[in-house]
């Protein structure tokens, strides 16, 4: 008697287990604030297009994390508040790795915001990600140069568009050091390397670059190569270089790494602040550029975003601290060649709301919205350089909407990733310590199936 | 333990025959070179955390610029990485509390789940006669060959799509959202313990001297009585053992919390949070320093107050079988 009494406990405490488990806190989150749009009002008149999707959710998965996110997020609360769609943004620095399993696991968000294309391109011919709407295709076209668009269209149907970017094609260098010794910007490759030997002679390393980063250490430095790809060649040979219509120990390919040797491997001109050629392999990508403020170097090529490694109090501008100025074309009249990178609005979910969001992040409104709010760069030809109060970011807007500009994607985010974001990487890293360029390259072609 | 061993002569011998080997160990590893090697490496081995912990008190500026021992030669002292962790600049970044909460509610459960789950099942296989058992048992304990990367897709698909098969939905999708999502980790995290936890206890378990079970048979006691009265008091060390060793593991897993409890701040764990803290582009990585302080002392706890058990489950677990 005793005995089933107890079974039956025992019995009645497992199922109470197990139910915990299944239907545990049921109370949900309180995160909803749709359902409360003033869509009359006068500020909600940009979003008329947006409407009818009140107390719909989107979710949004990205890398963008921290203080980044909360901009992010704050860019787009009018529009929240007067669509009465709420976004839900979810920032990881695994992002690379988890969204596919996301996907495969049948749990991905509605909108990705998606920095290589050659994962977006994956995911399309898989048939994973949707198309863009009509409404969204048009908004992208009417905002963005076609050299952007080319990256979120496969096979003919168009996918995503832009959102925010950055360029690459920098160096930075430091204004008052420059005003105090009599350098001036140079503007031509010559020019860049008659200075360049200007400072070695007048006892400083001219150059200093960090390429050590983690897991992605090599990276830095394959930005060097895709930037003197860009200007030893034509973009159209660039291109058939990063879609591997051409081989990757191509002649013209050894030209460029050869060219990007002359400075990189040049112990005249680097490390300056670290040491020799090597110590570049070692040297962390955000201390790249910091003896530039010790006056120990005088150029570091780098991103835009290179403008959040400097240290607290360092002013940023054309009359501060550092600056930076246009990696130079060598033959001016190809044009301009830029090397950027950037994200795209990639969408799983074909929901009218989805699509509303995702055309909305297309717009000007939203360009504006975010720039405003500061920190940011977008080939936007909406974007009003009045609303881009940071020097180096007006810079690089001015850059990316110049009609003389060239732009090209990261060439290492558009190759399959065992090769842009493996052995290119791991390739430079050996060439840095000494690998001759012919070996290296033939290594790396040989990885890429 | 011992003491409830009735003495047959094979297995005092047994005892014996361990208790000196055990001194003859003891013996021999208590000289004075021992001492010193143990004291060396255990120096070793602490370097790295104690840089680590000397770093967390350096302006931004130092700790990038040059290494942790600089600090001796010119101390710079700073709690703004704790500021910053703790409390945060910005306005969301200030509810690391939160986290901390969200850290307790997956580990808690996450700790208990499989412990109550793998007590029985190891009872059961243990002490229980049916057919296939040897079979079961060797079964759970190949499941732990599997590595969990493997089953993460699919797990997720379990949850998200439900299972169907051909057609029909034998499963539903759970369709969680929010605070729901809790239900996943600690689901997750419970399929991947069990198999070694089965295992664990199991070995405990089975080396209960049989009379007992067989005193307790003859008194009228049920399966579920000796369960409870006999077997759990007499494996505590080795319940205690695993949760110290479960308690851990959940508390610094970031892998399954990322993609079973969302990255949001309502269900992300501590571990999510931290991995965000050096910002988008790693350029304020002096934090994680402080960071890692912050997250240490819940498991420190944990360990400390625990660890007594954790070294006799570890041995009894060792020695016998």
């Amino acid at each position: 008697m005793a005995s089933a009494r107890l079974r039956q406990a025992f019995a009645i405490t497992g199922v109470l287990g197990l139910a915990l488990s299944a239907t545990a806190c049921g109370t949900g989150s309180s995160s909803n604030d749709g359902g409360s749009s003033n869509a009359g009002s006068a500020e909600c008149a940009p979003y008329e297009n947006y409407q009818g999707h009140e107390g719909k959710k989107v979710t949004i998965y990205s890398s963008i994390r921290e203080i980044e996110a909360e901009r992010l997020a704050e860019s787009w609360k009018q529009f929240e508040d007067c669509t009465g769609i709420d976004i839900d943004h979810t920032g990881n620095a695994e992002f690379e790795a988890q969204l596919p399993v996301r996907v495969d696991g049948g749990n991905a968000p509605d909108l990705a915001f998606i920095p290589q294309p050659g994962l977006l391109q994956r995911f399309a011919e898989q048939g994973q990600i949707k198309a863009a709407s009509a409404e969204t295709k048009a908004m992208a076209e009417a905002n963005y140069p076609a050299d952007w668009l080319k990256y979120s269209t496969v096979n003919g149907t168009f996918y995503a568009a832009p959102l925010g970017s950055n360029v690459k094609s920098f160096v930075w260098y430091s204004p008052a050091m420059f005003q105090e010794k009599g350098w001036s910007v140079p503007t031509t490759w010559d020019d860049l390397i008659k200075l360049s030997d200007t400072i070695a002679d007048s006892g400083i390393k001219p150059w200093c670059a960090g390429i050590e980063s983690g897991d992605a250490t090599g990276w830095p430095a394959t930005d060097w190569i895709e930037d003197l790809m860009l200007r030893t060649q034509t973009p159209e040979v660039y291109d058939q270089w990063t879609t591997h219509q051409i081989p990757f120990n191509d002649p013209r390919v050894a030209e460029a790494v050869d060219r990007a040797g002359t400075i990189l491997k040049n112990e005249k001109y680097v490390n300056g602040g670290f040491g020799g050629v090597r110590s570049i392999a070692t040297t962390a990508f955000q201390d790249g550029g910091l003896p530039i403020t010790q006056g120990k170097c005088a150029l570091h090529r780098q991103a835009s975003f290179y403008a959040n490694q400097w240290p607290e109090g360092t002013k940023v501008a054309e009359d501060g601290d550092v600056f930076a100025f246009y990696f130079p074309a060598i033959d001016p009249a190809k044009g301009k060649p830029v090397l950027g990178g950037g994200e795209f609005v990639t969408a799983f979910a074909d929901r009218p709301e989805v699509q509303a969001v995702q055309t909305y992040l297309a717009s000007g409104e939203h360009a504006n919205s975010r720039a405003k709010i500061g920190d940011w760069v977008s080939a936007n030809n909406k974007l009003d350089l009045a609303n881009v109060a940071n020097p180096i970011d007006k810079l690089s807007v001015e850059l990316l909407q110049d009609d003389s500009t060239v732009f090209r994607f990261d060439g290492s985010d558009l190759m399959p990733a065992a090769v842009g974001a493996g052995t290119f990487w791991k390739g430079m890293v050996e060439w840095i310590n000494g690998g001759n360029t012919a070996n290296v390259l033939q290594g790396i072609e040989s990885s890429w199936k | 333990m011992t003491t409830t061993t009735p003495p047959v002569a094979a297995g005092t011998q047994a005892v014996d025959k361990r208790s000196t080997r055990v001194s003859r160990v003891r013996k021999r590893l208590n000289t004075r070179i021992a001492t010193v090697c143990a004291i060396v490496i255990a120096i070793v081995w602490t370097i790295p955390t104690f840089g680590l912990f000397v770093s967390s008190f350096r302006p931004e500026d130092q700790l990038k610029t040059t290494g942790w021992w600089t600090f001796f030669r010119d101390p710079q002292f700073t709690l703004q990485n704790y500021q910053d962790v703790l409390f945060g600049q910005s306005a969301s970044s200030g509810r690391l509390a939160s986290y901390f909460i969200n850290s307790l509610v997956i580990t808690v459960p996450s700790v208990l789940f499989p412990l109550a789950f793998a007590a029985l099942a190891a009872y059961a296989l243990a002490w229980i006669n049916f057919r296939g058992r040897d079979w079961l048992y060797i079964g759970i304990f190949a499941l732990q060959i599997v590595p969990l990367q493997m089953a993460l897709v699919p797990l997720l698909s379990f949850f998200s799509r439900g299972v169907s098969l051909g057609g029909v939905t034998l499963l539903p999708a759970w369709n969680l959202d929010g605070a729901q999502n809790f239900a996943q980790v600690w689901f997750a995290h419970t399929c991947f313990a069990l198999p070694f936890a089965v295992f664990l206890l199991h070995n405990f378990i089975s080396q209960l001297p049989k009379d007992l079970m067989e005193a307790a048979r003859v008194d009228g006691a049920t399966h579920p009585r000796i369960f409870r009265t006999i077997v759990l008091p007499l494996v505590a060390p080795a319940l205690a053992a695993f949760g110290i060793f479960q308690f851990l593991w959940v508390w610094n897993d970031l892998l399954v919390a990322l993609i079973f409890a969302g990255g949001g701040e309502g269900t992300a764990p501590l571990t999510v949070r931290l991995a965000e803290l050096a910002g988008t582009r790693g350029n304020e990585w002096q934090r994680l320093t402080a960071g890692a302080f912050v997250s240490i002392v819940v498991p420190l706890i944990v360990f400390l107050s625990l660890q007594r058990y954790f070294v006799r489950g570890l041995l009894a677990g060792s020695v016998k079988g």
